[in-house]
């Protein structure tokens, strides 16, 4: 019988089906932030259960750090210290890995677990994050689950689940110039819906996927979150290889016969199916609230749910491009690895953002990231185009009472979400790649990174 | 987890879609690594004309009369997206909601509403509409919605079902399979020892 990736990884984690309509699955990861680790960790404790096998278990602090130079433990966010101390304590007490705020190492976690090699092709990963998808780029199955999922993995190995439905999105074709994974994934989400992908396990597929490079990868299936998908995953391949080998949690090479077996059989049956040209996709924005309410950046506001528009003070037929912006925003698990802050750079260098901007800013996903980027100059060509250059962390992809954005501003951002109040209350968000963020920064107003190519 | 029984409860419309767990708890909300005292932000950005001084906003349903004390919400289409923060479930719990019937959840916001003895009921959206304001009974056990003289059938995993019903906690049912656990662990040592770092050291 023919099987999917997706079946090779469950079958071979298949612990036990205790009969009760779901199976036990082995999970080989996990991974915590201090947002969310401490609860699931603090719990624990006081309930006197140890986390069974601590040496697959790894931390971060990355969601409310501070991405100002010079940081420590303090942060903006009220009783942000708080979270960092707690998971300090605990990932000491549990004998957790953890990568902490000043450490080399420290990044966003869907940053930094490729990075090190965390994530392998065939394994499970958890993470009390929404964005675990991301990881599945690698072949892995990865996931977002809540502090009680994250503490019976972190107590049993294990976690009970029901098999999911499965989806393959096929992208054929060949993009566009200066349209990216991110537009893709935009794409996808408009067309098919925030639900499109409700409860499913999605295969990215077809010779557009396969030309993308890891880190574009990893922003396609970033946002398989936001198309309500429980995962995705893209087979692994000679690049997926190439990216891992020697990393310091990675094997040295991937030359045995097994790593050639994590694949979908070309006969295997998916649940659901969707195919995209990807030559018809543009690079896309959000104009409302949700981030199936996105249009290609030439286009015109369609009409959508009135408290959309409302709240993001645009009216059906309003044009996109020209609409004024009051802060642009790179960074986030979608969009601040090299190659993001590359292609970003290449449109601002030599130019300045507009002086109409209140704030732009450009988060590296990683310490890593953020060496590798200045070690190429990249600081300065930001810089000297306007841009703070922080260090890394999640940053302003959300707001959690700390830093923020001017009142009522209008943000140009790199991230996953334009939630009403995600990046701040009365924050107006629009996501967007890195260049058509780049370009909207230097124009002052939503622009089209097409034309700033071309120039 | 407390057993869930029967609910009765007049339903509450929230019926927007795509209510995101930002919206349930905003992260500002979360001022501590515990799982209490959120009830209080739930919402908050909606609930509240002034979110730091608590001044309500009385348009908002869940500040009418005829919400107080409701322990039912109807929500919209791909209800509980976003972050994965358990804190949207717990702050509705402590709020005292004890069921949510909309037309589809996210699946991580399911999951978790699922592991804390909040109901999620997935209806076609002409049936939630229709449930608005009205009595409404929920039977876990034999999976039923009824208001009125109608009722209506709702699908949940029989394994989540049980374990609300009975009150279970998944770790305790889990660790009854520690046996079968290490032996799957012995086996996939020697099969993919890269997954293992702590035997190396």
């Amino acid at each position: 019988m023919a099987h999917t990736l997706f079946d090779r990884i469950w079958q071979t984690h298949l612990v036990a089906a205790p009969g009760t309509g779901s199976s036990l699955i082995a999970v080989d990861r996990v991974f915590l932030h201090e947002r969310t680790g401490a609860a699931a960790l603090r719990r624990m404790a006081e309930l006197g259960r140890p986390v069974l096998d601590p040496a697959r278990v790894f931390a971060v602090m990355d969601h409310i750090v501070d991405t100002r130079s010079g940081r420590g433990d303090g942060t903006l966010m009220p009783g942000g210290e708080g979270f960092i101390t707690e998971t300090r304590a605990a990932c000491a007490a549990a004998g957790i890995t953890l990568f902490d705020v000043n450490d080399r190492d420290q990044g966003i976690v869907h940053v930094i677990s490729p990075e090190l090699g965390i994530v392998l092709p065939g394994t499970t990963l958890v993470a009390p994050d929404s964005h675990t998808c991301t990881q599945g780029a690698f072949g892995a199955f990865a996931w977002g689950i809540g502090s009680s999922e994250a503490e019976h993995a972190m107590a049993t190995g294990t976690l009970r689940l029901s098999k999911p439905a499965q989806m393959r999105v096929r992208f054929h074709g060949t993009l566009a110039p200066a349209v990216t994974a991110k537009d893709m994934a935009l794409h996808l989400i408009a067309h098919c819906g925030t639900g499109g992908g409700k409860g499913h396990v999605v295969e990215f597929a077809g010779d557009a996927v396969s030309a993308l490079d890891m880190e574009a990868r990893m922003t396609l299936c970033n946002m398989a979150t936001e198309f309500s998908a429980i995962s995705a995953l893209v087979a692994p391949d000679a690049k997926t290889f190439a990216y891992l080998a020697g990393r310091r949690y990675a094997p040295a090479d991937f030359d045995g016969p097994y790593w050639q077996t994590l694949a979908t059989d070309a006969a295997a049956v998916f649940d659901a199916e969707v195919a995209i040209d990807a030559g018809t996709i543009a690079p896309m924005v959000s104009w409302g609230t949700s981030p199936e309410q996105a249009v290609p950046v030439h286009g015109t506001v369609p009409q959508g749910p009135q408290r959309a528009h409302d709240y993001i003070g645009m009216a059906a037929g309003q044009r996109l491009q020209g609409t004024a912006i009051d802060a642009a925003f790179i960074g986030s698990c979608t969009n601040s690895r090299l190659s993001d802050l590359r292609r970003a750079a290449a449109i601002v260098e030599g130019r300045r953002i507009a002086p109409g901007i209140r704030k732009a800013l450009v988060v590296p996903g990683s310490m890593a990231v953020k060496r590798a980027a200045e070690a190429e100059g990249l600081d300065k060509v930001f810089e000297a185009a306007g841009f703070e250059w922080r260090m890394s962390g999640c940053s302003l992809c959300f707001y959690a009472g700390g830093e923020g954005f001017p009142d009522g501003a209008r943000v140009i951002s790199s991230t996953n979400r334009n939630f009403e109040g995600r990046q701040g209350p009365g924050i107006r968000t629009h996501i967007a790649s890195p260049e058509t963020v780049a370009a909207s920064a230097l124009a002052g107003a939503i622009a089209d990174p097409r034309k700033v190519l071309a120039s | 987890m407390k057993p869930v029984s029967t609910i009765t409860s007049p339903a509450v419309p929230l019926l927007r879609d795509n209510i995101d767990t930002d919206t349930i708890i905003p992260s500002r909300e979360m001022t501590t690594t515990g799982r209490t005292g959120l009830a209080d932000g739930l919402f908050a950005a909606w609930r509240y004309t002034d979110a730091a001084a608590r001044v309500r906003d009385p348009s908002f349903v869940l500040n009418q009369r005829d919400a107080i004390g409701t322990r039912l919400l109807l929500g919209g289409r791909n209800f509980g997206c976003g972050s994965s923060r358990e804190h949207a479930v717990w702050a509705l719990v402590e709020f005292g909601i004890e069921a949510i019937i909309a037309p589809s959840f996210a699946p991580i916001f399911k999951a978790n509403c699922l592991r804390n003895g909040l109901v999620p009921i997935e209806l076609p959206e002409d049936v939630v509409r229709s449930l608005q304001w009205a009595m409404v009974t929920i039977d876990l056990a034999s999976q039923t919605v009824s208001a009125g003289e109608r009722s209506w059938h709702f699908g949940i995993a029989p394994e989540a079902k049980q374990m609300m019903l009975e009150g279970l906690d998944a770790i305790d049912l889990t660790l009854k399979a520690r046996r079968a656990i290490a032996h799957w662990l012995a086996r996939d040592r020697k099969a993919r020892p890269w997954i293992y770092p702590g035997d190396a050291r």
